[in-house]
């Protein structure tokens, strides 16, 4: 029979988005999904896309979601490529998360503080039992409201700080760096590692968090303070010469205690990890905390023998939408290199044929 | 395209990674770090050969794309369709009537000529990668040229194979200054882009690395004196045009082992077997 | 500094936080000399070699390295391209741990081989040459030249760095306890290979060792370190024979008598 060269690439990928548009909308008699359910119902999954998506916009993260079957990479992924084309129009001053109107916080280290241990709406102490009551309906609940007082919520190293005990950051004058703009390049300072960290894939940065604690690079964490709430928005227009207020976002922050370092001459502080995220998002930020704590070893005088230590190995293997990319990209078309290590292993086999010595050595005993 | 840009970027993107390529080509062979943007396309599949593609794409350009030597080939046909969105260039098959050519893991059989770009995919941009996994430890390497611990794995595979083991993504010297990473074209190519008459330009969007060999320059695989670099390739001849002398790929027709051998690069067969030329499996086609 | 010292330094300082590690202390070696520097664990020994070396900054002093042209270099203020290929070409270091100093992915041959082709070299017919004639000398089997060190033992992985580092006829060499680890009859061997090979080649050594044994056998001259500070030198069968500094008296007379 003869050859005939496979063509029609064009039609297949025509065919191959007409049928996925078919299976992300699934059987056509459920009613479609709309937005404000996934924002509202979903919004943990929102709150992951602005993270690594780097936008922080609940509608189109919503979007995103559904356009992305739930598939929370991919939706991340849909709101870099959107956020490239937009404009830089200002830099926010930096948040200030001391007068974070908060909703929930929490502190590990104090039994109790000012501002107390206000827990939220948290899972932590739910238990983990299916409630099939959801699946027939779910009615709205509603929980009993308090007054709080946002001014008498001192952040914990705040409280640590006063005496000295903890090691205190200072606001230097120079820019931070930007990874959405500059490639990484090394030594990569704090602020870069942890702008990667902030839009890094939350399983990679739990899983290296948790090495730390198993051994890999220990540094003894507390968690000092999560704290979960709104935080305004502030830009400086130049016009105008003062800050204004242009929105509210949701953020997760996180402070861990972690190994005090000190010695007889100089007097023992405690040393931070910091984690910050968009959204309600804890394992997050707890783990962006322990991972940035662990990159610190080199400039707090510790040995580095663990990956989460490692800052080449983290931040070049953080970023979700790149490593996707490049495990995915596999599935292209490789054939042409194929048929070359084919004819290479091919040769080599019809030479070692050819020759009568083995090539291969079995390991000796060493011999002395 | 409404809403976009001509070729997608907005200008200053493209002005930075002109200035990027503007140092590549100053600097042959060595890797410019660039702020590789996120594109609709996922990294991996091509996003650094697009972004370099845009920045130097003009009205009147006409582009190839070809992966793995095919114009029709899935990604091929998806990026000529991005290009032929965002900018409305015109688009061409043929290697001759090309302006610009795209591409992945090959470089056309038929010469380049001097008004010809040639834009490689690449995904790895560091020859020295699997040697050293530190990029801060290769950049040092590529500034002092330290480049003897390549010559080691050449020796350790002429050692343990009686040749280099290598058969894509042959490591060149460029400009005899630095080592580069050809992209995963085979090693069959290599030889091509020594003192290539068209301008050579490389683009790495995950690893963020813009590199160019400008016209005309000096490129050689690396070897021994004694173990002189060897292009392979399949030895036959095309089943469909006859040609001794084109990459081929292998096709497997059936399930009893038969094969075929075909050349990789579309155009070339076709424009051979437009002329006249057929293989043992070849059929007439009209010249288009 | 006369005009005929391979290497010289003056007046080496350097404390970390309040230790003193080295003390005012002046160096001088001649070429194809081997100068052994002794003393116990913390008298500075390595810390001196690792200044001299260019790997360890000073807090004061200077290092001067006289080139195979005649001309003087300041090694702390030397380029670090510069430093880097005086490593690989002109200077040798021998580390205590054989596997700090070799790939130990990479075959034997290809261990030796590689500083002629960081050097240049292209024929690998040569190449192989050079590796099996420098595995005779450091006296591993001939067949043992593809294998990988992972299969050694310590003693034939200590004699495959000496290999690796002599095959660019080094002219000075940097020995840090070469026979540190090794059995009591390794070392014999590795010692006699050593002082063999610094003495066809005209080496100019500077060996740090803790044991007073070992530089009775291979060093010219000597240097006693104690806390940081040179407290005796001279020729070693004199210094040993005669020691004058209570240290080194004490060193001497704690060697076990065999």
């Amino acid at each position: 029979m003869a050859y005939v060269a496979v063509k029609g690439g064009e039609r297949a990928i025509d065919s191959a988005h007409t049928w996925l548009a078919e299976s992300r909308r699934g059987d056509p008699a459920v009613p479609a999904l709309d937005l404000a359910q996934i924002e509202q119902q979903l919004g943990r999954a929102v709150d992951r896309v602005m993270g690594e998506g780097s936008l922080y916009d609940r509608e189109l993260a919503a979007l995103a979601v559904k356009q992305a079957q739930g598939d929370l990479i991919e939706a991340a992924f849909l709101l870099r490529a959107y956020r490239t084309t937009l404009a830089r129009l200002a830099h926010s001053r930096p948040v200030d998360t001391a007068s974070m109107h908060v909703r929930r916080r929490i502190s590990a280290i104090f039994k109790d503080l000012p501002g107390g241990q206000v827990l939220g709406p948290t899972y932590d102490y739910t238990h983990r039992l299916l409630d099939f009551a959801l699946e027939s309906g779910d009615a709205a609940a509603s929980a009993p409201s308090v007054a709080t007082d946002d001014a008498a919520m001192p952040r914990v190293h705040d409280i640590l700080g006063r005496e000295g005990l903890i090691e205190w950051d200072v606001a230097g004058d120079a820019e931070p760096g930007d990874l959405t703009r500059q490639p990484l390049a090394f030594p990569a300072s704090r602020d870069v590692r942890l702008q990667a960290l902030a839009r890094g894939d939350e399983g990679f940065l739990l899983g290296l968090g948790y090495s730390t604690q198993r051994g890999y690079g220990n540094t003894h964490p507390f968690a000092g303070e999560i704290r979960m709430g709104e935080v305004s928005v502030e830009i400086e227009p130049p016009e105008l010469g003062f800050a204004i207020d242009i929105g509210d976002i949701v953020l997760t922050e996180c402070q861990m205690v972690n190994q005090f370092k000190g010695s007889k001459i100089t007097l023992p502080q405690f040393t931070r990890g910091y984690g910050l995220v968009f959204g309600h998002a804890e394992r997050k930020a707890m783990a962006m905390a322990l991972v940035d704590r662990a990159m610190r070893a080199a400039e707090l005088g510790e040995e580095i023998t663990a990956p989460g230590q490692n800052v080449e190995f983290v931040l070049y293997h953080s970023d979700n939408v790149e490593a996707t990319g490049f495990v995915e990209h596999l599935k292209l078309p490789h054939y042409v290199d194929f048929q070359s290590e084919l004819e290479a292993v091919r040769r080599m086999r019809a030479e070692a044929g050819r020759q009568s010595d083995v090539l291969e050595r079995s390991s000796r005993e060493p011999v002395e | 395209m409404r809403g976009y840009n001509f070729a997608y970027l907005d200008e200053q993107t493209k002005r930075m990674i002109r200035r990027a390529l503007l140092k590549a080509v100053a600097i042959p062979g060595y890797q410019i770090p660039f702020g590789s943007r996120e594109m609709p396309l996922p990294y991996g599949w091509g996003t650094g050969g697009i972004q370099v593609t845009a920045s130097v794409l003009g009205p009147d350009d006409v582009l190839k794309v070809i992966d793995q030597g095919a114009d029709d080939t899935t990604n091929a046909v998806s990026i000529r369709r991005f290009f032929a969105r965002t900018a409305g260039v015109r688009t061409t098959t043929r290697t001759t009537e090309a302006t610009l050519i795209q591409t992945r893991h090959r470089i056309p059989e038929t010469p380049l000529r001097e008004d010809q770009i040639i834009v490689y995919q690449v995904p790895q941009p560091e020859p020295l990668y699997r040697l050293e996994a530190s990029r801060a430890e290769t950049r040092r390497m590529h500034a002092l040229a330290e480049y003897g611990v390549m010559h080691v794995k050449l020796y350790e595979d002429i050692a343990r194979f009686g040749q280099v083991a290598i058969s894509y993504d042959y490591p060149v010297m460029v400009n005899r200054r630095y080592l580069m990473a050809p992209s995963p074209i085979p090693a069959f190519d290599n030889p091509k882009l020594h003192r290539m008459p068209a301008l050579q330009l490389f683009g790495a969007g995950r690893e963020k690395r813009i590199y160019a060999v400008p016209p005309y320059t000096d490129v050689r695989s690396l070897d021994f004196e004694d173990h002189p670099f060897r292009a392979g390739r399949a030895p036959h001849a095309c089943g469909l045009c006859g040609a001794a002398d084109s990459y081929l790929d292998e096709v497997v027709i059936d399930d009893r082992g038969q094969r075929l051998f075909v050349c990789s690069d579309t155009d070339y067969c076709a424009e051979r077997r437009a002329a006249g030329h057929l293989g043992t499996e070849g059929v007439a086609e009209a010249a288009e | 500094m006369t005009d005929e010292t391979l290497l010289s330094a003056r007046r080496l300082s350097l404390s970390f936080g309040t230790i003193p590690a080295l003390v005012s202390v002046d160096v001088d070696l001649w070429p194809g000399e081997m100068l052994a520097v002794v003393g116990e664990s913390g008298s500075g020994k390595t810390t001196l070699l690792n200044v001299l070396s260019g790997r360890l900054s000073p807090d004061s002093g200077t290092v001067w390295y006289r080139d195979p042209a005649g001309r003087l270099h300041d090694v702390h203020a030397m380029e670090a391209p510069l430093l880097r290929k005086l490593h690989r070409s002109d200077w040798g270091f021998v580390q205590q741990d054989p596997r700090e100093n070799l790939r130990m992915g990479v075959t034997a041959g290809g261990n030796v081989g590689e500083r002629l082709m960081a050097q240049g070299a292209r024929h690998y017919g040569s190449i192989r040459e050079a590796a099996l004639d420098w595995l005779s000398q450091v006296e591993i089997d001939a067949d043992r030249i593809d294998d990988l060190p992972r299969t050694f033992s310590g003693g034939m992985l200590q004699r495959l760095q000496i290999a690796r580092t002599l095959v660019t006829h080094p002219r000075l060499v940097f020995m840090d306890e070469p026979t540190g680890g090794l059995d009591v009859s390794v070392q014999a061997r590795l010692l006699d290979l050593i002082r063999t090979l610094v003495s066809r080649l005209r080496i100019a050594a500077l060996l740090v060792t803790h044991d007073i044994a070992v530089a009775r056998l291979l060093a010219h001259r000597i240097m006693v370190m104690q806390r940081g500070v040179v407290v005796e030198a001279g020729l070693t069968d004199q210094v040993l024979d005669d020691p004058q500094h209570a240290y080194t008296q004490l060193l001497v007379s704690s060697v076990l008598q065999a």
